[in-house]
């Protein structure tokens, strides 16, 4: 009689349902794990060691590429926390501005996490339906910031600057028909305004779209339901937040619990699931979606009436305007310093978290008065959901593992940082 | 400071007045300090009674306070000086003595009561050294090795204390002030070798924005009120 052992496997980093460079190595009794062991670390750049180096300004745009799908809310947390120690407080239109974009970049986020979630599993279908609405979104972040994805317009004091008014248009071309161009322009005759409205009175028919695809879906259902179950308890140790906490039956969302810009002026709801599963979590994301788009209608309209400044008007801390800087030496002088040697910001340490799509993403700073930070420490999501793989896929299927890794809607970006 | 923090302070003080000490911060934020010896029976405490119930540790963070509140250029002689115009690279050199070079930070965070903590730990001896607080918050865990990958910073009792971030068989722990920016060692394609090769880094360190400290009035509240750490 030959001794029996378990089988050792390694999964990824160049596996398409590793989502980016997840090393696991996983020990496999037949087909049911046994224990998995993620190596991570493949795409570390070290982000808060270079932050170290540099003025505060210079690593906004490296928020960006932390979380690489929702740029724009890491961007929040980090000027919030310089905003937080140097003891300012953006423009009211400012700060709505940023409630919208923190919205709109969680439907990006969810749509790009559904999508792929579901190609994980086998609904390609689903995918093609939410790029196409990620695209108007990528649209939106280019009108306002020139970059579809890495956008860096949170300044600390602000927002880089107001909403344009005019939407850039499709250009006639040799593949496209006049009338395709003159339907793809249809919406972006006005303001961006315009054109976020147009997107939020779609964007729940699509909603609607991918969950007739989905949610009552036999397959759907029996690959999701009952997989990678997380009692409230483990979830709370593990060190749970967003959606995967709330998945769990915990109530608990920063923008309502410790309210940040203008959350406290936003009616919306709190999505919360029973069993834990990765089906109530993909039905506390899909309700985010639909309340996000409610949050992005309230904004829209408070900005239409609400005209006013979106940076503070301090050249210490913002940059005086470019006509003001070529015809004023007081301005000049503030430019140069700002742009060579940034601000000093005083002694002391913070801690900003904001409602991440994934989680509570926070940034723990500690300033020793120079004009760069001492420390920056990212608390990213993702690598708390990680941590706990192991413990969620013990005792299922190799299969249900792909779900489990999709339905933690890990990004390596910040994971790895 | 709003009164829910003020009446967190005071339990947290009245309970804990021999353990921990306050760190005073201008902002809306709580503090403590911890000496490494009990630190696993203050946060099993700040885990478990009831006013305070701090049922998750969000993160865990090192800090490395070698150079702190130094700076490339002395602003007060430039005035009537001038600034040389460029900045020598040095590195902070490690002191005599490690103490008070290292610490960790935890943040707890209080869902049924709606509250944080920040609790930090210096680390006396060397090699640094803390106990674990894995068994307590499971999701110290991977905060720990990351800790102990980019720091060096050992955890008594940690279960599986391996680097998390970095290469494999990595040397050095880079995120300490006196690991450089750009690396000790470089990695290449080496055609004739047929493998990739690790070489020494071929390009030298500068600083492109020199760290600079200014006295500003605005801030000399805050000037006051900064721990005077390191």
């Amino acid at each position: 009689m030959p001794e029996i052992q378990n089988f050792t496997m390694n999964f990824g980093p160049q596996h398409p349902a590793a989502h980016g460079v997840l090393r696991l190595v996983l020990e496999m009794d037949g087909e049911v794990i046994t224990k998995a062991d993620p190596h991570i670390g493949l795409l570390h750049r070290a982000t808060e060691k270079l932050a170290e180096s540099k003025p505060y300004n210079q690593s906004i745009g490296y928020m960006d590429r932390l979380d690489y799908v929702s740029m724009m809310c890491n961007e929040h947390a980090y000027v919030m926390a310089i905003e937080k120690l140097l003891g300012i407080e953006p423009p009211i239109r400012a700060q709505y501005i940023r409630v919208m974009f923190d919205e709109l970049t969680r439907i990006t986020n969810h749509l790009l996490w559904l999508g792929a979630h579901g190609l994980d599993i086998g609904a390609m279908t689903v995918f093609l339906y939410c790029f196409r609405e990620r695209e108007d979104i990528m649209d939106m972040y280019e009108a306002v910031s020139g970059a579809r994805m890495h956008a860096t317009y949170y300044r600390p004091g602000g927002v880089y600057r107001d909403l344009p008014e005019c939407m850039p248009q499709y250009q006639k071309s040799r593949f496209r028909s006049k009338g395709d161009i003159r339907r793809m322009n249809q919406a972006r005759q006005g303001s961006l305004l315009d054109f976020i409205e147009d997107f939020t009175r779609r964007f729940p028919q699509c909603v609607d779209e991918y969950e007739v695809l989905l949610t009552d879906n036999r397959i759907w259902k029996q690959r999701t339901v009952g997989i990678g179950v997380v009692t409230p308890e483990r979830a709370l140790q593990l060190g749970f937040s967003g959606p995967m906490l709330r998945g769990s039956g915990i109530e608990w969302d920063l923008r309502k619990k410790q309210p940040y810009a203008v959350y406290e002026q936003m009616d919306f709801d709190i999505p919360v699931g029973m069993n834990g599963d990765c089906y109530d979590r993909y039905l506390v994301r899909i309700e985010e979606m639909r309340q996000s788009n409610h949050i992005v209608r309230q904004c829209i309209n408070w900005l239409r009436k609400n005209p006013g400044p979106v940076s503070l008007e301090d050249h210490k801390v913002t940059p005086p305007r470019r006509e003001q800087m070529k015809s004023d030496m007081e301005s000049l002088i503030h430019h140069f310093k700002y742009m060579t040697e940034g601000y000093g910001v005083p002694a002391g340490e913070v801690y900003a978290a904001i409602e991440h799509p994934k989680g509570e993403f926070g940034i723990y700073m500690i300033s020793d008065g120079a004009n760069k930070p001492f420390r920056v420490k990212i608390r990213a999501a993702g690598f708390a959901h990680l941590a706990a793989l192991d413990e969620m896929v013990r005792g299922h299927m190799l299969a249900d593992l792909v779900a489990i890794i999709g339905t933690q809607d890990i990004v390596f970006g910040e994971v790895d940082r | 400071m709003s009164a829910v923090t003020d009446k967190l302070a005071g339990y947290v003080e009245a309970r804990f007045s021999d353990t921990l000490k306050r760190v005073p911060s201008s902002m809306d934020q709580l503090t403590y300090e911890v000496s490494a010896a009990g630190l696993r029976e203050v946060c099993r405490s700040l885990r478990d009674l009831e006013p305070l119930h701090f049922e998750q540790l969000m993160d865990v963070c090192g800090v490395d306070y070698l150079g702190y509140g130094e700076a490339d250029w002395q602003t007060e002689d430039a005035t009537r000086t001038g600034f040389s115009r460029g900045v020598d690279r040095h590195l902070p050199q490690a002191r005599e003595r490690t103490q008070r070079r290292f610490a960790v930070v935890y943040h707890l965070l209080s869902i049924r009561h709606n509250q944080r903590l920040r609790l930090r730990a210096f680390c006396a001896d060397e090699p640094p050294m803390l106990d674990s607080v894995a068994d307590i918050w499971a999701s110290a865990n991977w905060f720990e090795r990351e800790v102990f990958d980019l720091y060096g910073i050992l955890f008594n009792g940690h279960p599986d204390l391996r680097r998390i971030l970095t290469d494999y068989g990595f040397t050095g722990h880079p995120f300490r002030k006196d690991f450089p920016l750009s690396g000790n060692v470089e990695v290449r394609y080496d055609p004739e070798k047929k493998r990739v090769v690790y070489e020494p880094v071929s390009i030298a360190p500068r600083v492109l924005v020199p760290r600079v400290i200014r006295h500003d009035p605005r801030y000399e509240e805050a000037f006051k009120e900064a721990p005077k750490n390191a």
